[in-house]
C-alpha cells in the first residue's frame, strides 16, 4: 500500500478523483447560482440552507475545502517531478505539434484558478464566516441576493471573475476527460465522454460568465 | 541542397554540451537523415575533425536505436517513422535543422547525439517477459485460443520498438507509453495473466525510480511514436496497476 502511494500512477488518480469531485460541485455552484438569475427568492432559500445546515457547513464544506487543497497541493508536486524529469532543457522543442496548448498548460490555466479562488474566499466565505462567527449576527434567510449582487457592482471584480472562468474553461477542457484516462478508462465510450466533457467546459463557466454580467448591469436600485 | 545544421556536440557524459554550426552542401533529397550526417561526418573526418556520434543499427526503422530531436521533435517533422527513415526531401535548400540528443534525466547523453536507455532495459527487465517452460515441453502459443480484437490489440502494443520517443516528446520526459506498451503486449494474451499483477507493479515501480516524469494525457506520445502505440494502452496499464495494487 505505501508503494501505491508513491507511484505516479496513484497520483495522477489523486489528481483524477479531487477533479471529479470539485467538477461535481461545480454543478451544485452553477445551479443554485442560475437560481439568482431566476428567482431570488429560491436563491436566498438554497443559500441560507447552504450556509445554516449543520451536514453542509460541518461535513461537506469541510471535504471540499481539502478537496480543493489535495487537488493544487497535488497538482503542484506532480509538475515540480515532472519538470525535474527533463533535465536538460531542450534548445528547439516544439510541444505544440503534437498536443494542444490547454493539455500542456495545466499548471498556469490552474494558478489563474487557484488565484481566483484566493478572491473568491475572501469575497463570500471570509465574508460569511464574519457575519456568522465574528459580528455574530442573527439569521437571516433573506440577504443573499442582495449580497450577491452588490459584490458584482465594481467593474474590476466582475472582469477578473468573467476571466478566471475563461481560464476554469481551458482547465476543464482537457482536465475533466483527462481524469478518465488516468483511471483507467478509454474504450468504446472515450468519444462520448471527450465530447461531454468539452460541451461542460464550455457551458458550465459560460453560465458563471452570465451570472457575473448578469449582476453587473443588472443592480439592485433602492 | 544546402543546408545549416545546428548540432548538440558534447564530449563525453560529464562534459557540458553545446550547439556547434556546420554547413553542409550536396545534400540529395533521396538521402535519409542519417546518409545526411554520414555525409557531414566524412566530411568532418577528412578535415581531422571529430565526427558527430549518434545511434544507429538497422536503418529500417525496425531496431529502435536511431533517436534525435530534429528541429523539436523526435525523429523529425513527419509522422509514424523512425529517424533512420526521415528522407532529406522533407527539407528544403537554405534550411537550417537543430539536431539535439532525447532529452530526459533518465536518459543521459554519452557523447554528442547519443543517450543512456538502459533504463528502458531495466523496466522491461522488472517484469517485461512472461516465465515459460522452455526445456522440451513448451506449449505452442497456438494451442490457446485467443480472441481476434484482443491478438490484434497484443500486437499493436507489441509493434513498440523502445526508441524513447515518447518520453523525447512528452514535457514531462513521462516513459508512460513506453511501459503501458510492454505492460499490455502481456496484459491482453492468456499467457500474460499469471504474472500480471506482479508484472505491473514492479514495472511501475522501476519506471518511477529511473526519474521519468508522469503521465498529464497530452497524447504528444502517441503522435511522435513512430510505432502510432496508443494512449489506450497508458489507460489499461492504470487500470492493471490499480486492479494489482488494490487487490494485493
Amino acid at each position: 500500500m505505501s508503494g501505491l502511494i508513491k507511484s505516479s500512477i496513484a497520483r495522477k488518480v489523486v489528481m483524477a478523483l479531487s477533479g471529479l469531485f470539485l467538477v461535481i460541485f461545480l454543478v451544485l455552484h452553477v445551479t443554485i447560482n442560475l437560481a439568482s438569475v431566476i428567482s431570488p427568492d429560491f436563491f436566498n432559500e438554497a443559500s441560507h440552507f447552504m450556509g445554516y445546515n449543520p451536514l453542509v457547513q460541518y461535513l461537506m464544506q469541510p471535504i471540499l475545502i481539502v478537496g480543493v487543497i489535495v487537488h493544487f497541493v497535488m497538482g503542484f508536486a506532480l509538475e515540480i517531478k515532472n519538470k525535474q524529469a527533463r533535465g536538460i532543457s531542450y534548445v528547439q522543442f516544439k510541444g505544440g505539434a503534437a498536443a494542444p496548448w490547454v493539455s500542456r498548460n495545466m499548471i498556469y490555466s490552474g494558478l489563474v484558478i487557484l488565484a481566483f479562488l484566493g478572491l473568491h474566499f475572501y469575497d463570500f466565505w471570509v465574508h460569511e464566516m464574519s457575519y456568522k462567527y465574528i459580528q455574530m449576527n442573527p439569521e437571516d434567510p433573506t440577504r443573499y441576493y442582495a449580497e450577491t449582487v452588490e459584490k458584482f457592482a465594481p467593474f474590476w471584480r466582475t472582469i477578473i471573475y468573467v476571466v478566471s472562468f475563461v481560464f476554469l474553461s481551458l482547465h476543464l477542457w482537457h482536465g475533466f476527460a483527462s481524469s478518465f484516462q488516468s483511471m483507467g478508462v478509454n474504450n468504446k465510450y472515450t468519444p462520448s465522454i471527450k465530447s461531454f466533457a468539452k460541451i461542460f467546459a464550455v457551458v458550465v463557466p459560460l453560465a458563471f460568465v452570465f451570472i457575473a454580467l448578469y449582476h453587473h448591469l443588472n443592480p439592485i436600485t433602492h | 541542397m544546402k543546408l545549416t545544421l545546428k548540432i548538440w556536440r558534447q564530449k563525453d557524459a560529464s562534459a557540458k554540451g553545446q550547439i556547434v554550426d556546420y554547413t553542409l552542401d550536396g545534400v540529395e533529397g533521396d538521402m535519409s537523415f542519417l546518409e545526411m550526417l554520414d555525409i557531414l561526418n566524412e566530411e568532418l573526418v577528412s578535415k581531422g575533425e571529430e565526427p558527430v556520434e549518434f545511434d544507429h543499427d538497422c536503418r529500417e526503422g525496425i531496431c529502435g536505436t536511431c533517436s534525435l530531436q530534429i528541429n523539436g521533435e523526435p525523429h523529425g517533422p513527419d509522422r509514424l517513422i523512425t529517424t533512420c527513415q526521415l528522407h532529406m526531401r522533407k527539407f528544403n535548400d537554405g534550411d537550417t535543422i537543430v539536431i539535439e540528443p532525447f532529452r530526459a534525466k533518465a536518459f543521459p547523453v554519452i557523447k554528442d547525439l547519443i543517450v543512456d536507455r538502459s533504463a528502458f532495459d531495466r523496466i522491461q527487465q522488472a517484469g517485461g517477459y512472461i516465465s515459460v517452460n522452455t526445456s522440451g515441453n513448451t506449449v505452442d502459443a497456438n494451442a490457446i485460443p485467443i480472441r481476434k480484437e484482443d491478438a490484434d490489440k497484443a500486437m499493436d502494443a507489441a509493434t513498440c520498438i523502445g526508441c524513447g520517443a515518447c518520453v523525447a516528446a512528452c514535457k514531462n520526459a513521462s516513459a508512460m507509453l513506453f511501459t503501458s506498451a510492454k505492460v499490455s503486449q502481456f496484459a491482453l494474451l492468456p499467457q500474460g495473466q499469471v504474472e500480471a499483477a506482479e508484472r505491473v507493479e514492479n514495472m511501475v515501480r522501476q519506471m518511477d525510480l529511473e526519474g521519468f516524469g508522469n503521465c498529464t494525457n497530452t497524447g504528444a506520445c502517441e503522435v511522435e511514436c513512430p510505432k502510432g502505440i496508443s494512449l489506450e494502452n497508458i489507460a489499461r496499464m492504470n487500470r492493471e496497476y490499480l486492479s494489482a495494487t488494490l487487490k494485493g
